[in-house]
């Protein structure tokens, strides 16, 4: 270490366990201010160091806050770590591991950090009080979304998002392990060494980046070393073996059924910068057992201005001291109602700091009290005093002793968390005052050392050592017969003291939410019985730190209040996560694009290099127009392309259409299952259109199936519903009716298909089908199917269907050549001058045809809306033909399928306009029907649709108002055949 | 959750499609003279059960087998997994 860095860092007062490899002190910024420190150091560690005291605002009344704990507990400490991209907010000071060139700020103060304007919440704190939010924001009525509201979101939260993306990478992953051993500290590390000698694939997660837990904390010794060092050399041992993968900075965040763990691992938090690497990595943990070694957790007692920089979790002090060899002041007076809290005197006393006095709330002293400490038994803390900072502490006999940090202890809280995910609840251990797991574990679980309420060193060594072997033995291996590590169990006396009243002063119990004694009792007062609803009320244990150390002494308050035991006033329930995951880190490389990852046809490199605009739908880029020099507008695209096709031919890619192939000596029978109408008797050679219904009679979705032979057929299904419809027709085929014989594929992916339309689709056709295949109208009148060669033997199917109402085919290839036949279609057609058509084109054309699509089948809509009632067969049993009858779905006045067009033809239709009889009010009593799809009809020059209206087959010729409220629309239509285009359909069949 | 493919052993849940209740597989006869009241019952009326539940999972992200997993509600406990296609010819209902 280098001289000038220690004369900066005033409370560095030896090593710890710092790197004793460090040549060179790191540099960092907090709050703009240079400050240096050592590798090993966490930014806590650090500040402590340089005698930063003042970290932090509270939430609510903006007082000043310092350091409170030395792990993830952290309630005060939450600070914006790093810049621009990759400044992440609220991170606990306590768990960031110090790297050369940090940068940290505080966060939730304006002004700054030392005069914080927003402090005068503090001094209107009489208003601010528990559900002050539910009581003021009342009334009057119009003040909230003018004034409240902005007020509230501009204070509210804690710190600031940067609002620019992330620029680090997260990654998921999977583990497997016959025992995961959760927590790395005496317990942990005592069951990995007995686990991993019986062979098991043992893992060991743990959320530090120092493993050993509190043995790096403390000054106990194992197996004749120091504890520190002990936790080294196994953890090197455990290293060493093939069965076991030790992971630091890992937190084992839920539990979840059937022994799978959430995990957390922090790759590159550690470092500078991710250099490219994922910066964190989401584990789930598949694990035959676990073991629960997570420790606990310390708690404050609460006494008046006890929130104050500088009062402290003794544990914590004592951390700073023995690992990092900080101490976290210069005259430390401790307030304990155990014997823990005295082992922070004398180690700090040990490392030469002055402790100026010991406050037991117990008659009797535990351990002989350091040279120099005042001791005061059966005392307490009453007050504390200073700014920004504590300066004084006042004793419960009125005496005052100037301090400038207060280590305080409560006892310890097992982590208890882990085993509560699935439901199971704690139970209260009055011996240690604590809460310890309760019985109902989850599956395969176990738990071990302070975390099951074991709080001594080698009770806690033995149990891990023990639990481990019990473990191995239930999934088959075969214990070693090793003893437990040596080791000697220290005094852990508590007494059940919880807080000190305070008269009016104020104590606090949640350091993170601003949650008094006060609070809690108001809230009972106020009739807040049951401990959920105060947690909602007072917002205690909420926030990152999810009371950790706030919970059960405010629990202690409240059984207070209600004359009620604490384990009879309960917990709240604890859930998943453990400590807070970043979103990043869940949503892992699914982000942004990849989120939904698009799905390419095999013509998309081609439509994307005539500058197609592309649309997604059902996961795939469907191109939606191709926009030509000199156009300006999608409509002129759309039109040229509409009337290029009606009067010539055009080309559309519907490869993206679901395609079921469905083979087998039952292939028919199954079909008439599934759509409505009758399939059985179709021809080979023949292609129909289906319409498939929910078993509750509404459409699902209809396409057209062709027959290739007695056993094989090909299904179409629309784009959107692909997915869908394969699942329903698989439930049909091994639920209901297992005794067909038939096979389902999905084949959407292995066939390229394009529409070619308009009256010279045939001569174009005719130019790339092989001459073996007669394609003129009486060889393959409409709705005709093949099997054929073009190009000279490339396989293709051929169909001559129609959706855009013109002469038209459809023809699929093998994927692979799809790319390469759509080029040969478009350079064979030019003589014609063919035009490829986007999406756009051919919703106008199904629209002027009228023919319905995913608008027209909503879920709502039955055949008998479609006009198509007379198509579901009553002769046979098929899904949906029983519920179809029902009688509400076939009244008189059912909506049903027509044409709309506009009586002032330069009127543009809107879709979602509801009618409305002529001189009636918009009202929904009036309400008729509605319009589903519009488009402008370049062959009709206005604007058609189509949609449904009560009785509408009946009403032909008449007209209504198409209502469109939330474009502020209302114009007058004629009711007209929704086969706007040739409604005999002569060009589908020319 | 964890659910043991009877073909393909332990699979995660996430690859798999929970539809419900398993008496879903028992459609109701349509020539019966009741079949509108039987299709009622059978689409809308479910046990909301606490407990032992026997309940349709759909293999999408693997072999695309439908499963009639027994699940403990209360526990999420599976004690039972079977291809619907077998408990359907099983317990044989009309084709």
């Amino acid at each position: 270490m280098k001289m000038t860095s220690q004369i900066q860092q005033v409370n560095r007062v030896s090593q710890g366990l710092l790197n004793n490899n460090t040549e060179q002190s790191l540099s960092f910024e907090f709050n703009g201010k240079s400050m240096t420190g050592y590798a090993g150091d966490t930014l806590a560690s650090a500040l402590l160091a340089n005698g930063e005291k003042l970290v932090a605002r509270s939430f609510k009344y903006h007082r000043p806050r310092g350091i409170f704990s030395a792990g993830s507990e952290e309630p005060n400490a939450l600070v914006e770590l790093r810049k621009g991209a990759y400044q992440e907010p609220n991170t606990r000071a306590t768990i960031i591991e110090l790297f050369d060139g940090l940068e940290a700020k505080s966060q939730n103060y304006r002004g700054s950090l030392k005069y914080d304007l927003m402090a005068i919440n503090d001094r209107l704190s009489p208003f601010l009080s528990a559900g002050f939010y539910y009581k003021t924001f009342m009334w009057p009525k119009a003040f909230w979304e003018k004034l409240y509201e902005p007020i509230i979101r501009s204070s509210a939260g804690l710190g600031r998002l940067s609002a620019i993306e992330d620029g680090d990478s997260y990654d998921k992953g999977f583990l497997h392990c016959d025992l995961l051993i959760i927590g790395a500290g005496p317990a942990g590390l005592a069951a990995a060494l007995q686990a991993s000698r019986s062979g098991a694939k043992v893992l060991v997660a743990d959320e530090d980046f120092l493993l050993g837990g509190r043995l790096n904390a403390e000054n106990h010794g194992v197996a004749g070393a120091a504890g520190h060092e002990w936790a080294a050399s196994t953890v090197a041992e455990l290293n060493s073996l093939p069965n076991v993968r030790i992971m630091p900075r890992t937190s084992i965040y839920g539990s979840f059924d059937h022994g799978i763990y959430g995990a957390l691992e922090r790759k590159t938090d550690h470092l500078a910068s991710s250099g490219g690497k994922p910066r964190q990595v989401l584990w789930r943990i598949y694990s035959k057992q676990a073991l629960l070694c997570a420790g606990s957790t310390e708690r404050p007692i609460a006494f008046a201005n006890n929130d104050r920089p500088g009062v402290m979790l003794a544990g914590s002090v004592r951390t700073y001291v023995n690992r990092y060899g900080v101490t976290a002041g210069q005259k430390v007076a401790v307030f304990t109602n155990n014997d823990d809290g005295w082992r922070t005197a004398v180690d700090l006393s040990d490392k030469g700091v002055e402790i100026s006095a010991i406050i037991d709330t117990r008659d009797k002293a535990p351990l002989a009290a350091p040279k120099g400490a005042a001791v005061m038994m059966g005392g307490s803390v009453i007050n504390t005093a200073g700014r920004h900072g504590i300066r004084e502490i006042t004793l419960s006999n009125g005496q005052k002793v100037p301090t400038d940090c207060l280590a305080v202890s409560g006892g310890w809280n097992p982590n208890v968390h882990l085993t509560c995910h699935q439901r199971g609840k704690p139970e209260w251990q009055d011996d240690i005052s604590a809460f310890v797991p309760g019985h109902a574990l989850p599956v395969g679980m176990q738990v071990a050392g302070a975390a099951n309420g074991t709080l001594t060193l080698a009770s806690a060594l033995a149990e891990g050592h023990a639990k481990a072997s019990e473990m191995v033995s239930n999934i088959g291996y075969t214990p070693s017969n090793s003893l437990a590590p040596d080791s000697n169990d220290e005094s852990c006396a508590v007494s059940a003291f919880w807080y000190v009243d305070s008269g009016k002063d104020r104590a606090w119990l949640d350091l993170q939410n601003d949650v008094t004694v006060k609070d809690i009792k108001l809230s009972h007062q106020e009739g807040f019985r049951s401990v959920e609803h105060l947690k909602r009320y007072t917002t205690l244990g909420m926030a990152t730190d999810q009371g950790k150390t706030s919970n059960v002494n405010a629990l202690a308050v409240m059984a207070d209040c209600t004359g009620k035991t604490i384990p009879e006033t309960g917990t709240t329930i604890f859930r998943p996560p453990y400590t807070p995951v970043a979103i990043g880190a869940l949503a892992g490389r699914a982000r942004g694009k990849d989120f939904r990852p698009t799905r390419l046809t095999p013509s998309h490199r081609w439509a994307e290099a005539q500058g197609a605009v592309f649309v997604e739908t059902g996961m795939w880029l469907r191109a939606q127009w191709f926009p030509q020099a000199g156009e300006t507008t999608w409509r002129e695209s759309v039109d040229r392309e509409v009337i290029q096709t009606r009067k010539s031919v055009g080309i559309c890619d519907v490869t993206t259409l679901g395609k079921i192939d469905i083979q087998g000596r039952d292939a028919a029978a199954f079909l008439n299952k599934i759509y409505a109408n009758a399939f059985a008797k179709l021809p080979v050679g023949k292609v129909r259109y289906g319409l498939m219904l929910r078993e509750d009679g509404i459409a699902m979705d209809d396409g057209t199936t062709a027959r290739f032979s007695d056993t094989h057929f090909v299904m179409t299904t629309t784009t959107a519903n692909a997915v869908s419809v394969f699942r329903h027709m698989e439930f049909a085929r091994q639920c209901l009716w297992p005794d067909l014989d038939v096979q389902l594929l999905s084949a959407t992916e292995q066939f390229a298909q394009y529409a070619v339309a308009g009256p010279n689709s045939r001569k174009l056709l005719q130019k790339i089908v092989d001459a073996d295949y007669a394609i003129d109208n009486e060889s393959f009148p409409f709705m005709a199917c093949a099997e054929i060669t073009v190009c000279n033997g490339i396989p293709a199917r051929l169909f001559r269907i129609s959706f855009s109402g013109e002469l038209a085919y459809e023809i699929a290839v093998p994927a692979r050549y799809g790319d390469s036949l759509f080029r040969v279609l478009m350079e064979a057609g030019q003589e014609y001058d063919v035009v490829p058509y986007g999406t756009e084109a051919l919703g106008v054309m199904r629209i002027e045809k009228g023919h319905a699509a995913g608008n027209e089948l909503n879920g709502q809509i039955t055949a008998q809306n479609l006009g198509m009632g007379r198509l579901v067969s009553k002769k046979k049993d098929c899904i949906g033909n029983k519920l179809s009858e029902r009688s509400a779905l076939n009244t008189d006045n059912i909506v049903e399928l027509v044409g709309f067009r506009p009586v002032d033809v330069t009127e543009m239709l809107s879709s979602g306009a509801h009618f409305i009889a002529i001189g009636a009010e918009a009202s929904t009593e009036n309400d008729q029907g509605w319009m589903s799809s519009v488009c402008y009809s370049p062959e009709l020059k206005m604007s058609v649709g189509i949609g449904f209206i009560q009785n509408g087959s009946q009403r032909l010729g008449e007209k209504v108002r198409a209502v469109d409220l939330v474009r502020g629309k209302d114009i007058e239509v004629e009711i007209t055949s929704a086969h706007h285009v040739d409604p005999e359909g002569e060009r589908l069949r020319g | 959750m964890i659910i043991n493919h009877p073909l393909l052993g332990p699979r995660d849940a996430s690859e798999f499609v929970y539809l419900g209740d398993a008496a879903l597989m028992k459609r109701p006869d349509w020539q019966a003279d009741d079949a509108a009241q039987q299709f009622y019952e059978y689409l809308y009326l479910r046990d909301n059960i606490a407990g032992q539940h026997r309940e349709l999972w759909y293999h999408e992200q693997g072999d695309r087998s439908w499963l009639v997993v027994t699940r403990n509600t209360e526990t999420h406990e599976i004690t039972a997994v079977e291809l619907a296609r077998d408990v359907a010819t099983r317990e044989g209902h009309a084709v």
